[in-house]
This record gives C-alpha cells, sequence and structure tokens, in this order.
C-alpha cells in the first residue's frame, strides 16, 4: 500500500486493478482448500482448542440457553452465520482498520450480523425468537466472536478466517448441545419436545415408560446452577482424557 | 419504596452471574485475585450506572414504536426499534471511551487501578444485558432505569469479589488435577448460585 502512494499519477482504474492483485495474491497463497493447516483450523477448536472449555470464550450465553435442546441449536447455528460472516468482513477490512478503532468497527460489523439474524428470526421462527428473547442480541457482546475477530481475522486471510469462524462457533455449538442434551433430558424426560422416558400421566396408572416404573424427573436440571456444574463436569471428562489441558492452578 | 425493591431485587434476587450468566466472560478470566477482581466490578458498576439511563433516553426518545413523536405527529408512526442492538451497543463503546478519557484526566490514580479494565469492560455481556433487560423492563422513569444500572452493577461485583475471594484460598487445596483451574471455578459458581437462589422465595 505504501509503495503505491509515491506513484502519483494514477487513474482509479489502475488502482482497483491494483488493489485487487493485492487482495488475491495476499489472501491464499495457492493452498488446497482443505490442506492440512486448514483441516487443522477447522478441527482443533471441536476439541484441543474448544473456545468454551479451554479458551474460556462465549461462556454467557452458552449457559443461559441450554435448558431445551432447540433454543440451543438454533443459537449455536445464529453463532455460526455470524461468526463465520463477521470473520470474513474483518478479514477484508484488516488492512484499512485503524487500530484504535478497531474495536467499534468489529463491534458494528457484528452488531449488523446480529440484527440480520435477529430480523430472520423473528420472522420465521418466532417462539424460538421469544424464547430466546435478549440472548441473541447478547451474541454482539459473545467474546467469542470479539476473540476471534481480534486474534484471528485481523491477521489472516479471507478464506482462513473464514474456516476458523466455522470452526469455532461449531466447537461453541458442540458443548451447547451437549448440555442442553443433558439438562433436557434429565430436568423434562424429553429431547426437541418429544418424550423420550414416556409419557408422565397424573397417576402412575396413567404414566408410560420410565414413569410408569416411578421414575421422577429431576427439576434442578432445569435451574441455572444446574448449567454451570454440568460444564464444570464437561471440563473434567475432556481434561481427564487429554490431559495436556490440564490447568497449574 | 419501589425503587428500593428495585435496588434489592437487581442485587440479589435477579443477580447477573448467578441468574442470567452475564459477564461470566471477564467474572472467570480476570477472578484470580481480589485485587483486579474489586477493579474490574468498580469499573462495571461505573459503566452500568451510565450506560443504563442513557439507553434508557436512546429507547424512549428515539427507537420505541411512536417514540419519535416529539418530532411532529407524522413520525409518530416510525418504529426503529431494529436499530436497538447497533445504538445501544454504539452508545456503550463511545460511552466507555468517554469514561476512559475523563478517569485519566481528573482521576490518575483511579485509572492506574482501573485503567486496563475499561477497555475490555466495552465487551462484557453484563453490560449490553443490563440494557436490553431494561428495554423489556419498560421502567416509567429514567430513576427506575439508573437505580437498576446501579443494582445489578453491584450484583456483578459481589459476584465476582467473592469468587475471587474463594479462588485465592483454592490454591492451597488438593482439587483433582483435571479439575484444576476452570473446572473447580465452574463447580463453585454453580453451587454459589444454588446458595443465590435462596433468595429467590423473598417477595417485593
Amino acid at each position: 500500500m505504501s509503495l503505491e502512494k509515491n506513484q502519483k499519477p494514477q487513474t482509479a482504474e489502475e488502482k482497483k486493478k491494483s488493489e485487487m492483485l493485492l487482495f488475491l495474491s495476499s489472501s491464499e497463497e495457492k493452498e488446497h482448500f482443505l490442506s492440512k493447516a486448514n483441516r487443522k483450523i477447522l478441527k482443533d477448536p471441536l476439541d484441543d482448542n474448544n473456545p468454551i472449555t479451554v479458551q474460556v470464550l462465549g461462556i454467557c450465553s452458552a449457559l443461559a440457553i441450554t435448558v431445551q435442546l432447540k433454543p440451543a441449536i438454533v443459537m449455536s447455528l445464529a453463532v455460526v452465520f455470524v461468526m463465520a460472516f463477521s470473520n470474513v468482513i474483518i478479514s477484508l477490512l484488516r488492512n484499512s482498520i485503524p487500530s484504535r478503532i478497531r474495536i467499534i468497527v468489529q463491534l458494528v460489523v457484528v452488531a449488523s450480523m446480529v440484527i440480520l439474524v435477529d430480523q430472520i428470526l423473528k420472522a420465521y421462527a418466532f417462539d424460538v425468537s421469544k424464547q430466546l428473547s435478549i440472548f441473541i442480541g447478547l451474541i454482539i457482546t459473545n467474546c467469542i466472536i470479539m476473540g476471534r475477530l481480534e486474534a484471528f481475522a485481523l491477521g489472516n486471510g479471507v478464506y482462513k478466517s473464514f474456516l476458523d469462524g466455522i470452526g469455532n462457533a461449531a466447537g461453541y455449538g458442540l458443548i451447547l448441545i451437549i448440555v442442553a442434551f443433558f439438562r433436557e433430558l434429565f430436568g423434562s424426560g424429553k429431547l426437541l419436545g418429544y418424550e423420550i422416558l414416556g409419557h408422565k400421566g397424573v397417576t402412575m396408572a396413567e404414566s408410560t415408560g420410565l414413569y410408569a416404573m416411578g421414575y421422577e424427573d429431576n427439576g434442578f436440571f432445569l435451574l441455572s446452577p444446574m448449567a454451570l456444574i454440568v460444564v464444570g463436569i464437561l471440563i473434567w471428562i475432556q481434561r481427564a482424557r487429554n490431559r495436556k489441558l490440564i490447568e497449574e492452578n | 419504596m419501589d425503587l428500593i425493591n428495585l435496588f434489592v431485587k437487581s442485587i440479589f434476587i435477579e443477580n447477573m452471574i448467578f441468574a442470567y450468566f452475564l459477564g461470566m466472560c471477564s467474572y472467570l478470566a480476570v477472578s484470580k485475585t481480589v485485587k483486579t477482581a474489586v477493579g474490574l466490578g468498580l469499573a462495571v458498576i461505573f459503566v452500568l450506572l451510565i450506560t443504563v439511563p442513557v439507553n434508557y433516553l436512546l429507547d424512549n426518545y428515539l427507537l420505541q414504536p411512536g417514540a419519535l413523536s416529539w418530532l411532529g405527529s407524522e413520525f409518530a408512526s416510525v418504529d426503529l426499534s431494529f436499530l436497538s442492538f447497533i445504538m445501544f451497543i454504539a452508545v456503550i463503546a463511545s460511552m466507555v471511551q468517554l469514561v476512559e478519557m475523563i478517569v485519566e484526566k481528573f482521576a490518575p490514580a483511579l485509572y492506574g487501578s482501573l485503567g486496563i479494565f475499561l477497555p475490555l469492560i466495552a465487551v462484557n455481556c453484563a453490560i449490553l444485558g443490563g440494557s436490553l433487560f431494561m428495554q423489556q423492563k419498560d421502567f416509567s422513569g429514567i430513576e427506575g432505569a439508573a437505580v437498576y444500572g446501579l443494582g445489578s452493577g453491584i450484583g456483578w461485583f459481589l459476584a465476582i469479589l467473592a469468587i475471587a475471594a474463594i479462588r485465592e484460598k483454592i490454591a492451597y487445596s488438593n482439587v483433582p488435577a483435571p479439575l484444576k483451574g476452570l473446572g473447580i471455578t465452574f463447580i463453585i459458581t454453580g453451587l454459589m448460585a444454588i446458595g443465590f437462589m435462596s433468595f429467590m422465595g423473598i417477595k417485593l
């Protein structure tokens, strides 16, 4: 860019062309679309570098909306969308954002994406959108998005940033779905609204499945503290399997 | 009286951390020592106290359906509420910047202790969450919004103070290796949240 400034006479068309060339050459250094490095970017956040259990990003929404499986899935999809596209946009803009106002620029980009998601949900899935209430809006300040924009999209090419966005959002969604699975199964005996463990009638004679044998739902799983404890246990299991993640203190 | 009720309710019953998990990221990341936790907690109280009332005014005079009627009757049907996310976050980011500059100029000692935490706050979910809850709760006046902001800030402050104190002590205990650090913090927070649930029985 600085070289271009020295050559004074330059038509708009030429300038556009050279910027195009610069963009093309810097974004992809002739790599396969799914080369080893790219696969690593995509796969790492699922386990070794999971945004929730290892990087500690994006916990707020992860806990609050996991009472049932359906909102958790919708939320993960929303985050995949917002994250992938805001990563792409920031990565396209990365050479022209002054570093002092980059946080505001990032927030504005993310906020516009979130507004899109919010309006789409309101139009096509109103009941889920009501259930998620303010948590769709809170995707804006979901640290996972800001964190990845700062750490990855500001310094990497477009395609890599796209993969990073998808990978991290998937890692986030994975934890969300696991937590929601257990909370809905144990808390209300259902999955996605279907009665997995049988039907619970008013009396034992009317019940079917496990409920006929005297099983009771554990209402505690529906309360917020249980989300924290389930994530705590998930971290325990993950680190017991993957010993290099264990912290000093 | 209503304001006192709202104040107590926003600190204990609707605690930002234990009831809604807002601001968990910085809560987990900055709670290793009590001193830094206090700094961040104070900054959060400060910013919530300012941004919630400002966003209340913005919501009531600019964004709500019909809020623009003070401009003239032809604007009464304008609904700008879809812009609220972007307006709120812009207000928060610029307020944080402004507060940072003011504190740096007039209270350098405070800036020394708060300074590094202030930029972090723009992306703290508790701040945006405060404004979004304010929008849902539909307060009748700006004093309600201010009290709500102050109360939820103090609630957040108490939570991070408590977990930081516990984490300082737990460094000396014999936690199973895979649970060390993050895992045990999650479980302790869960137990604390159970404790805070006992406030739910209070009818205000």
